[in-house]
């Protein structure tokens, strides 16, 4: 079963010299884990806003659920995603609860009230990200981890059956970007559609179980993460020499896939001179 | 304490103003004359004082302060700007030159509705004149374009009040300017008729819209996520309030801080989302412009200060404590 699936899809904001997205063919498959990567620029926020129906492609199609997402009214597609976009700031103060009972809304519309079944998603979104203690707590007295774990716990009171995150884990410290990754899993585990923008590599290679990679609005390689994070496909598409080493574990994802940037003259490192001399 | 509570304590606190509103002035009334003066049983001055003078001054008053403060709400919701008002968008400069012009060009002879239509016309072309820049500009509306633009029209509003006035002869720059400074001393139950005509949908689309006010205040790719449809609701949004202003300022003049100050209030008070907001906002501007009106006509009688001093000698004060207060 299939989430997205996008068939040449091409997107070019008015006044752009080139297309953010050009002609895009991928499949999200339902129940894992898919991170999407690639360099500032290469079209990753774009094509989560083409997903989400945000955007309307020029050409090619995207299907959620099997259905054009054009076709999706706007709240139906918030009881089917629940979004974690890349930066928000409240206007005005408010509390962790208050923040996440906005996740409630598309259920509710205009005018129903909040009922039992709502208070409870609330709150099993709460502990389920841990900000239970949190909830009380206003927004700006909250660390930047905290305020992150807050917004995916609003994604989840929407109970969606997917979630889309655009960078969720920028700008956190290693262990509530772990924390974060670790929930992750979890929820794709439970059966949760995971689809994630992220510059993480190396935690991409780790927690997703298929990875696309963008470069300038196209797809460089998409597949498993061991297809995708490859020393040829990374050093073309971020221009930057690498070694790739598999992780050392331990844990359930020792083995995979992981990126070590270089220093910046190739020749300064002897294993990979070494490599690229069997190579040739 | 529950929220439906504290509206119902609000509304008891905005209908004791109403009460107070008409009880004070140059004839004290007793609550019983002022039941009688409203069943029309008293004897025919007090009767006349409480139908035709105060009930109508104060309920004008009541819908003017509640209008304000829901579209100042609103307005800082969509612009995500604490410091925004309903008059954010030129709507009080684009009615000051429609009363303006029809007062220096009528002189005496311009009634009260004259003016007032006139205001509500020059309202609406300030309203329409923004939106037309701020949507000339990129593919969606822009709030900080809008917001500029709406400073910009007013700046030039402002400037054509000032021509106008130049060749205005003395009687009629008096006018002019009692109708700039805001007044509810016109009040008539026809004006408010006119007025609720307005007041009561548009406070029903806002309370409608006011989720969708909750998600914009944290962020348009937020609320677009959580089911929100960005572009028509802000334009609905921008619409409805700035009808509501310029209904309001058409009637009273331009009446300053009850649309800036009462929203922060209840937001320091109690927090919470539009749907508590926005009710109660009203409830509380209606409270407080009353009570405002009643101080002004009545301190330093038989002169009545202009209304819109009371309301900043009494907001700005009462806001700084409340600022002072959070920061503690």
């Amino acid at each position: 079963m299939t989430a997205w699936s996008c068939r040449g899809v091409t997107f070019r904001y008015p006044g752009a010299p080139r297309a953010a997205v050009h002609e895009v063919s991928l499949e999200v498959p339902a129940g894992s884990c898919t991170a999407v990567l690639g360099p500032n620029g290469s079209g990753k926020s774009t094509l989560l806003r083409l997903l989400l129906g945000l955007l309307s492609p020029a050409q090619g199609s995207v299907l959620l659920g099997g259905r054009p997402v054009g076709e999706w009214r706007r709240d139906e597609v918030a009881r089917a995603v629940g979004v974690v976009p890349q930066g928000e700031e409240a206007a005005f103060p408010m509390t962790v609860r208050e923040l996440v009972a906005m996740g409630r809304y598309p259920h509710l519309g205009a005018w129903r009230r909040e009922g039992e079944a709502d208070r409870q998603a609330v709150e099993r979104a709460l502990r389920r990200c841990d900000v239970l203690a949190l909830a009380g707590r206003a927004l700006d007295t909250l660390s930047g981890g905290e305020k992150q774990r807050a917004r995916v716990a609003r994604a989840l009171a929407q109970e969606p059956a997917a979630l889309a995150l655009d960078e969720p884990t920028a700008a956190l410290d290693v262990s509530h970007e772990m924390a974060i990754f670790e929930l992750l899993r979890q929820l794709a585990q439970g059966g949760t559609t995971v689809l994630l923008v992220t510059h993480s590599l190396n935690l991409a290679a780790r927690y997703a179980h298929r990875l696309v990679l963008m470069d300038g609005g196209r797809i460089a390689a998409q597949g498993a993460p061991g297809e995708v994070l490859t020393r040829e496909t990374v050093e073309r598409v971020y221009g930057w020499p690498v070694r790739v080493v598999p992780h050392a574990g331990p844990g359930p994802d020792a083995g995979a896939p992981q990126v070590v940037p270089l220093a910046g003259d190739p020749s300064l490192d002897p294993a990979r001179a070494a490599e690229d001399a069997d190579a040739a | 304490m529950k929220p439906a509570l504290r509206l119902l304590l609000l509304a008891l606190a905005a209908a004791l103003a109403l009460l107070v509103g008409v009880r004070v002035g140059a004839v004290p009334l007793s609550v019983g004359e002022v039941l009688d003066g409203v069943r029309g049983t008293g004897d025919a001055a007090t009767v006349a004082i409480v139908r035709r003078l105060r009930l109508p001054r104060a309920v004008l008053a009541a819908l003017v302060g509640g209008g304000l403060a829901a579209s100042g709400a609103t307005f800082q919701a969509l612009l995500r700007n604490p410091l925004a008002e309903p008059y954010i968008m030129g709507v009080s400069g684009g009615a000051a030159v429609g009363a303006v012009l029809a007062i220096v060009l009528t002189g005496s002879l311009a009634s009260g509705g004259i003016v007032a239509l006139c205001a509500f016309a020059g309202a609406l072309a300030a309203v329409l004149l923004v939106f037309r820049i701020a949507s000339s500009v990129g593919r969606a509306l822009d709030t900080r374009i809008l917001l500029l633009a709406g400073v910009v029209v007013g700046a030039f509003f402002n400037a054509c009040i000032l021509l106008a006035l130049t060749f205005a002869d003395a009687d009629a720059f008096r006018s002019a300017m009692f109708w700039i400074m805001g007044s509810l001393s016109g009040a008539t139950w026809r004006s408010i008729g006119v007025l609720a005509a307005v007041f009561v949908p548009a406070i029903l689309l806002l309370f409608a819209l006011a989720r969708s006010l909750d998600l914009l205040a944290v962020g348009e790719e937020t609320a677009a996520a959580l089911g929100t449809r960005v572009e028509r609701t802000k334009l609905l949004a921008y619409g409805v309030a700035s009808l509501l202003t310029a209904a309001s300022v058409a009637v009273s003049g331009v009446i300053g801080f009850v649309g800036l100050v009462v929203p922060h209030v209840v937001r320091m008070l109690w927090g919470g989302g539009h749907r508590f907001l926005l009710p109660a906002s009203v409830l509380l501007g209606a409270a407080f412009l009353v009570l405002a009106d009643t101080l002004a006509r009545t301190v330093a009688a038989p002169t009545e200060l202009p209304v819109g001093v009371v309301t900043a000698f009494v907001g700005v004060p009462f806001f700084v404590y409340l600022l002072r207060r959070r920061q503690a």
